[in-house]
């Protein structure tokens, strides 16, 4: 197949970084970090169907500081894919496509998506009783 | 100039009439799951701590049982469409990038199958 004559972009490593690039890729990032997040989902689901011992049995992985680690990143990656999924609606409509306004709108979706983690966090903290 | 290549021409290759297909269910998914994430980042704040007799509870109440199954649906359906393109993009061998598309589609079809039959196990 003769595909000499098309255009070609340039390669990524042409770029200097910004933000509006390191946003982008976060998302299909967080994006890999959800699916993985859904694996867990469905593993969560199945032990409430298995009952109380197998339920106990995936608490106890998800109570320790490891699985503390990963549902505190699953959350930030689901707010951060969330916000920035809006973010994305909005230039699907034709809105904010302009580089400051989508420079302004990735700073934030990241304040959103860090003040958001931490809300959720401390929300989860004082429905479990443990901050008194 | 034309995008075609010749040996499209050549075949008579033209448009499958679905090239927005994909991103529409990507949207489409993603505007479900707006609504469908608020409500289980509430439930899981709501949920924690707690033991398997009120997850279970809360589960089998109508109301969760249906928006659980919609969030699943809505999940992995949104999920396999985002994967594909991911590999569509980095994996350039032929066989392995069909390959691993339909590990994902499979593999993420069967996953909702069971977080489905959790549910609907719990539920009834």
């Amino acid at each position: 197949m003769n595909t000499g004559n098309r255009p070609l972009s340039p390669h990524l490593q042409i770029y200097r970084w910004q933000w509006t690039m390191l946003l982008s890729i976060t998302h299909r990032a967080t994006g890999i970090a959800l699916a993985a997040g859904a694996l867990m989902l469905v593993c969560w689901l199945l032990a409430v169907a298995s009952g109380p011992d197998a339920f106990a049995a995936v608490n106890g992985f998800l109570g320790s500081w490891i699985g503390r680690l990963l549902l505190f990143g699953w959350t930030w990656s689901l707010l951060y894919h969330f916000a920035n999924g809006i973010r994305h609606m909005f230039w699907d409509v034709g809105l904010g496509l302009e580089l400051p306004a989508a420079q302004a709108s990735g700073y934030a979706v990241v304040a959103v998506s860090l003040a958001a983690t931490l809300a959720v966090w401390i929300s989860g903290y004082v429905a479990a009783g443990a901050l008194g | 100039m034309s995008m075609r290549t010749p040996i499209a021409r050549v075949r008579g290759l033209g448009s499958a009439k679905n090239g927005t297909h994909h991103w529409w269910m990507q949207r489409l998914t993603a505007i479900a799951l707006v609504p469908l994430t608020v409500w289980f980042v509430v439930s899981v704040i709501y949920l924690a701590g707690a033991d398997h007799a009120r997850v279970a509870a809360w589960l089998a109440s109508p109301l969760t049982a249906v928006l659980m199954l919609l969030l699943i649906a809505a999940t992995f359906h949104h999920l396999q469409l985002g994967l594909q393109v991911i590999i569509e993009d980095y994996v350039h061998g032929e066989a392995a990038k069909i390959g691993c598309i339909i590990g994902v589609k499979l593999a993420s079809f069967a996953l909702a199958v069971t977080a489905g039959f959790a549910v609907l196990k719990v539920a009834f």
